[in-house]
C-alpha cells in the first residue's frame, strides 16, 4: 500500500473556514432552478397516470389545448423521443435490460407515471390544461409488493423480465460454507424488511430549457448531480450531437442521490422547448416528487451468521430482495442496491466465509434510484442486528462481541475481494462507547425507565474509482474526474471540477485545496462547476466522490500550474527550476534567497501579456489539466455511532436521548463542513429508522402523497448530536481526505435499532424491520408488563 | 379563471401594483411577479416553510396565501434582512458561523421563521427556540445549527 501522499503543511486544509457560498444563500440572491425567468418563457406539468398497471388505449390531449393559457400539449407519439435504457455487462441469466419511455407510450407501470407534457403560458394554465387530458386505460393487474412478484404466476411488469427479476447474481459463495453453517456453535438469522423512502431534497426537481439560436445549441439550467450525462442521455433521446446540448446547473436544494439520475422529465421538457423554439420551465411540485420522483431503500433480507463459542463470525450466508419498483435508474441501473449489498455486506468485521445472492425485482411503483448511503444502512443494519443476536445468543457484551470480529489490521482484503485502507474500526467504537460510560448513561440505563443504548459500527466506501464499478460491470463507468485550471492576467485563478455541489460546500473546499497547493488566499480562486461546455467532462457529486477524486483532481491539477509557474519563474530569475519554490504568499521564491522572488501576478503578466520573455518552448497563458482515478477498491470511511433511548409504554414512541458520532474520513479538509454532513445524514438515517415510508395500497395507489403523511422529522424529533473526529489519513487520494457524506445515513438505522431492542430486553421481542412501528414497540412493552410475553 | 384582480402589495416598505388572477399565492407573486425569489417553495401545502416570509411582523406561510389577501398588510422577505450596502444582519451572520445551512434553500424561511419570532420573544430559551425551528423542514443540516445559531443570535441581541 502507498503511503499517503496528503500535505498538512497548508493553512486552509483542515480549518473550518466560513463558506463563501454563504452570504448569497442568505441574502436570498442564490439562484435557484426556478428562480431562472427567460423572455418568454412558458411552463410545462406533466399528464400522470392514475393506475400502477395498465395499458394506454388512448391519450387524448384535444380539450388540453382549448384550455385558456395553454399553448400546447405533447404526447408520446407526439414527441417520438428514444428511451432511456440502463446497461450492465451482465450475461441474461443474471441481468434484464429494460427500457424507461420519457412519456409512457403502451404500458403504464406506476401511479404518477408521465404520459403527456402540456406547456402553458403560466404554471396554473399547465395544471388547468393537465386536468383536461382524457387518458383511456385497459386495466392491468397490478404488482405491488417485492413477494408477489415474485411468484410464479405474477403478472409481468415488464414482457422480458420473467418472474419480476431484472437482477440476479451470486456474487460469492465459498466453498465448503455449509460445513462452516453445520458446524458451527452459534447461528444466528435475522429477516428484515425497510421501508421505501425518498431523499426527498428540499427543492424538488426542475429544469428550464430553451434554444440558442446563436449559439445552436439546446440550453438546459437544471439541477442535476450528473449534468454531463444528462447532456449524453438528452442528445441521444432527441437525436442530436452532444456539441448541439449544453447543461449548466445552477444552485441546487439538496439532492442525496435523487438528482444523480437522469430524469424523465427534464428531457421531456427540453424536448418540448426544442419543438416549439421557446424557454419552457418544469418545476416539479411536492406531490408528483413524492409519487413520481426516484425511490430508494425498499429492500428485504434474509441473512444468517455462524459464530464460534467465543464470539468471533465464521461465516455468513445471505439473501437480499431489492424492490425497485417500474424502471432501472440510467446511469446505474436496477443493480445499484443489490450489488452494493453483496459486495459490501461484510462491513467492518473479518469474514472469513461468505454467500450471497442479491436480486432486483420490478413492481408497480415508483422506481428507485440512489440515496444517500445506498444499501448500506440496509446491510449494516443486518450485520448489527447480528452482532447483537450473537451476543444476546453467547451471553456477551454487545461492544466486546464487535471488538472480537473488526478488522485490525490493515490493509485488509476481505472475503469479499476488497481490499480496505487503514482506518479506526476498533478506536471508534473504543471511543464511542467510552464517551457514552464517561456521559453516564450507562447508569441511566440501569434506572427504572425504559431506556437502551444500541451502536453500530461501519465503513463507508466511498470515492469510488473506475475499478470498482468496472467490477460492478455498469456499461457507464463513472469514476474518473478531469480538473483544469487557468491563471489569469491577475494572478488568480478558476478551477473546474467535474463533480456537483449541492450543498456541500464545494465552493470552499475545493478552493481550500487549491489554496494550500498553490499559496493563494482562498479568495483569490474561483471554483466553476456544472456546466458542460466549461468542463471537459465529470461524472458529477455521488458515492461520497467530490472531494476524494474531484478533489484530488483539482490538486493535481493546481500542482501542475505551480510546476509551471515555476519554470517561468526560473527562466527569467536565472536560476534553475529547482531552486524556486512556491512561497506560500501568491509567489515562487529562490529556496536559498527567499526575498528573491516573482509574485503570481509579475509571472503572469509575462505569460500573457509579454510572452516574448517566456522561456523558450513554453507557450503563452497558464494553464493545467489533470484527471484522477483512485487506484484502489475506493476509500474507506469509518465511524461507530452510539445512541440512548427511551421508550414510552403509553404510547410507544422513541424518543433519542443522546447521539454520539465518532468519525473518520481521513483528513477533513474543512472540520465544520464534515460535521454539517455528520449531522445531516444522521437526521435522515433517523428518519428511516423511525418515521420515513412510502407506502402503497394494494392497488398500487401512494398512500403517502403528501407531507401530510410523508413524516420528515423536525427539530422536535431530530437530537443534538455529538461528533467526535479521528483521523486516518487515506492512501488513495491526493489529500488524504475518505469520503464523508453518507455516514450518518449509513449508521444512524443500525443504532436506533440496537438501542430500541436494548431498551426492550426485558420483553422478549426483538425488532428488526424499519422504520420502526409505535404499534409494535407498545405492543412489546405492555405485552411484558402484562407478563403475556409475546 | 382568466379574471383579473388588481392588487397593491407593500413588500420590504415598497409599494407594488399588480394585475393577477386571483388565485394567484403570494410565494407566485413575490417570486415570479416581483422578481424576490429568495423565498423559495419547497411543498405548496403548508408544511416545510421554505416560503416563510412576514406579514405584519408575523411568519406566515406565503404558499398558503393569496395575494389578494394581503393587501394591507407589511410584507418582509429575506431581500429585507441584510443592509442597503449589503452587509448581512446579526441573524445571517450567526447562521453563517454556525453552519446553520448547507444547500441553502430552506434557509430564507429559517431566517423569516427566526426573524420573526425573536422580535416577539427576545428572550426565548433553547428549548422554546427549537420549538419553533420545528416548524420548518430542513433537509441537510439535521437542525442543531440552525438551533445554536437562533440562539446565539438571541443571545448577541440581549447582550447589546
Amino acid at each position: 500500500m502507498n503511503e499517503p501522499r496528503f500535505r498538512r503543511d497548508g493553512a486552509w486544509v483542515g480549518a473550518s473556514v466560513p463558506r463563501r457560498e454563504d452570504p448569497r444563500l442568505l441574502a436570498g440572491r442564490g439562484r435557484f432552478v426556478d428562480d431562472i425567468a427567460l423572455p418568454a418563457m412558458l411552463h410545462a406539468q406533466f399528464v400522470r397516470s392514475t393506475v400502477a398497471h395498465g395499458r394506454i388505449v388512448a391519450v387524448d390531449l384535444d380539450d388540453v389545448r382549448t384550455v385558456p393559457g395553454v399553448v400546447a400539449a405533447f404526447s408520446a407519439a407526439d414527441l417520438r423521443l428514444g428511451d432511456i435504457t440502463a446497461l450492465l455487462d451482465r450475461p441474461p441469466h443474471e441481468f434484464v435490460a429494460t427500457s424507461m419511455p420519457v412519456l409512457a407510450h403502451d404500458k403504464v407501470r406506476f401511479v404518477g407515471e408521465p404520459m403527456a407534457i402540456v406547456i402553458a403560458r403560466d404554471p396554473y394554465a399547465a395544471e388547468d390544461g393537465v386536468e383536461a387530458a382524457v387518458v383511456e386505460y385497459e386495466d392491468l393487474e397490478p404488482v405491488v409488493t417485492d413477494t408477489a412478484a415474485l411468484a410464479d404466476d405474477a403478472p409481468l411488469v415488464h414482457a422480458e423480465a420473467q418472474r419480476n427479476t431484472l437482477v440476479d447474481v451470486s456474487l460469492f459463495a465459498t466453498e465448503g460454507i455449509d460445513d462452516v453453517f453445520a458446524d458451527a456453535p452459534c447461528v444466528v438469522r435475522v429477516q428484515t424488511k425497510t421501508g421505501r423512502q425518498n431523499a426527498l431534497p428540499l427543492e424538488t426537481r426542475g429544469v428550464v430549457a430553451h434554444w440558442d439560436d446563436r449559439d445552436e445549441q439546446l440550453l438546459v439550467q437544471t439541477n442535476t448531480q450528473i449534468p454531463h450525462q444528462v447532456r449524453t442521455v438528452l442528445a441521444s433521446c432527441a437525436g442530436l450531437a452532444e456539441k448541439q446540448v449544453r447543461v449548466i446547473v445552477p444552485d441546487m436544494g439538496g439532492g442525496f442521490g435523487q438528482k444523480c439520475v437522469v430524469g424523465r422529465e427534464e428531457i421531456a421538457a427540453a424536448a418540448a422547448a426544442l419543438r416549439l423554439r421557446r424557454p419552457v420551465k418544469w418545476i416539479e411540485d411536492r406531490r408528483d416528487a413524492l409519487t413520481a420522483a426516484f425511490l430508494a431503500r425498499e429492500q428485504r433480507y434474509d441473512v444468517r451468521a455462524a459464530f464460534d463459542a467465543d464470539g468471533r463470525i465464521l461465516g455468513l450466508d445471505a439473501d437480499v430482495v431489492c424492490d425497485m419498483g417500474a424502471y432501472s435508474c440510467y446511469p446505474f441501473t436496477a443493480g445499484i442496491e443489490p450489488l452494493m449489498a453483496s459486495a459490501e455486506m461484510p462491513s467492518v468485521y473479518k469474514v472469513p466465509a461468505y454467500r450471497v445472492r442479491g436480486r432486483a425485482v420490478t413492481t408497480n411503483k415508483a422506481p428507485t434510484g440512489p440515496y444517500r448511503g445506498v444499501s448500506r444502512p440496509q446491510y449494516v443494519m443486518v450485520m448489527e442486528r447480528l452482532m447483537e443476536r450473537a451476543a444476546r445468543e453467547l451471553g456477551m457484551d454487545p461492544v466486546e462481541i464487535r471488538r472480537r470480529n473488526v478488522i485490525t489490521v490493515f490493509p485488509y482484503t476481505g472475503v469479499n475481494r476488497i481490499t480496505y485502507d487503514p482506518g479506526s474500526y476498533r478506536e471508534s467504537l473504543d471511543l464511542c462507547e467510552r464517551v457514552l460510560r464517561d456521559e453516564g448513561w450507562y447508569d441511566v440505563r440501569d434506572s427504572d425507565r425504559v431506556i437502551g443504548i444500541g451502536y453500530s459500527c461501519f465503513s463507508e466506501r466511498t470515492g469510488y474509482g473506475s475499478g470498482a464499478f468496472a467490477q460492478r460491470k455498469m456499461q457507464v463507468v463513472p469514476g474518473f474526474d478531469i480538473s483544469e485550471i487557468r491563471m489569469d492576467v491577475s494572478g488568480t485563478v478558476s478551477v473546474t471540477t467535474g463533480t456537483m455541489s449541492h450543498g456541500q460546500s464545494h465552493e470552499t473546499t475545493m478552493a481550500q485545496i487549491v489554496a494550500d497547493r498553490l499559496g493563494l488566499d482562498i479568495a483569490q480562486v474561483k471554483i466553476v462547476q456544472g456546466d458542460t461546455d466549461r468542463i471537459t467532462y465529470g461524472f458529477g457529486s455521488f458515492a461520497s466522490r467530490s472531494i476524494t477524486i474531484g478533489g484530488s483532481a483539482v490538486a493535481a491539477a493546481s500542482e501542475k500550474l505551480g510546476d509551471q509557474l515555476r519554470e517561468i519563474a526560473a527562466h527569467l530569475l536565472e536560476v534553475d527550476v529547482d531552486s524556486t519554490e512556491l512561497d506560500g504568499a501568491g509567489g515562487i521564491r529562490l529556496r536559498d534567497d527567499p526575498a528573491r522572488r516573482l509574485s503570481f501576478a509579475e509571472l503572469a503578466d509575462v505569460a500573457y501579456l509579454r510572452a516574448h520573455l517566456l522561456p523558450k518552448g513554453v507557450g503563452p497563458g497558464l494553464s493545467a489539466t489533470a484527471s484522477f482515478d483512485v487506484a484502489g477498491d475506493g476509500t474507506f470511511s469509518n465511524a461507530t455511532h452510539g445512541v440512548v433511548v427511551e421508550l414510552d409504554p403509553g404510547t410507544g414512541g422513541v424518543e433519542i436521548l443522546r447521539y454520539v458520532c465518532v468519525e473518520d474520513c481521513g483528513v477533513a479538509i474543512n472540520p465544520q463542513v464534515v460535521e454539517g454532513q455528520c449531522r445531516g445524514g444522521i437526521a435522515q438515517g433517523i428518519a428511516g429508522a423511525l418515521f420515513e415510508q412510502v407506502t402503497y395500497d394494494a392497488a398500487g395507489q401512494p398512500l403517502a402523497p403528501s407531507l401530510m403523511e410523508y413524516k420528515v422529522p423536525t427539530a422536535s424529533e431530530i437530537p443534538d448530536i455529538a461528533i467526535h473526529h479521528l483521523e486516518t489519513p487515506c492512501a488513495f487520494t491526493a489529500n488524504g481526505a475518505k469520503g464523508a457524506g453518507e455516514g450518518g445515513t449509513i449508521g444512524a438505522p443500525a443504532a436506533v435499532l440496537n438501542a430500541v431492542n436494548d431498551a426492550l430486553r426485558d420483553t422478549g421481542v426483538e425488532l428488526d424491520d424499519t422504520p420502526i412501528a409505535r404499534e409494535a414497540v407498545h405492543r412489546a412493552l405492555n405485552s411484558a408488563l402484562e407478563g403475556t410475553g409475546v | 379563471m382568466s379574471e383579473i384582480q388588481l392588487v397593491e402589495l407593500t413588500v420590504n416598505g415598497e409599494r407594488r401594483d399588480l394585475a393577477i388572477e386571483p388565485r394567484r399565492t403570494l410565494v407566485d407573486v413575490l417570486r415570479h411577479d416581483l422578481g424576490l425569489t429568495g423565498t423559495h417553495v419547497g411543498c405548496e401545502h403548508g408544511i416545510c416553510g421554505a416560503c416563510t416570509v412576514l406579514v405584519d411582523g408575523a411568519p406566515v406561510r406565503a404558499c398558503l396565501v393569496f395575494a389578494a389577501q394581503v393587501e394591507d398588510a407589511d410584507i418582509r422577505t429575506v431581500e429585507s434582512l441584510a443592509a442597503p450596502d449589503g452587509s448581512l444582519s446579526d441573524l445571517q451572520q450567526e447562521f453563517s458561523a454556525h453552519h446553520g445551512l448547507q444547500c441553502g434553500f430552506c434557509t430564507p424561511g429559517f431566517l423569516m421563521l427566526a426573524q420573526g419570532f425573536l422580535a416577539e420573544r427576545p428572550d426565548a430559551t433553547k428549548e422554546e427556540i427549537r420549538e419553533v425551528v420545528a416548524s420548518n423542514l430542513c433537509r441537510c443540516t439535521g437542525y442543531q445549527t440552525i438551533v445554536e445559531a437562533v440562539d446565539a443570535c438571541a443571545a448577541r441581541r440581549r447582550s447589546a
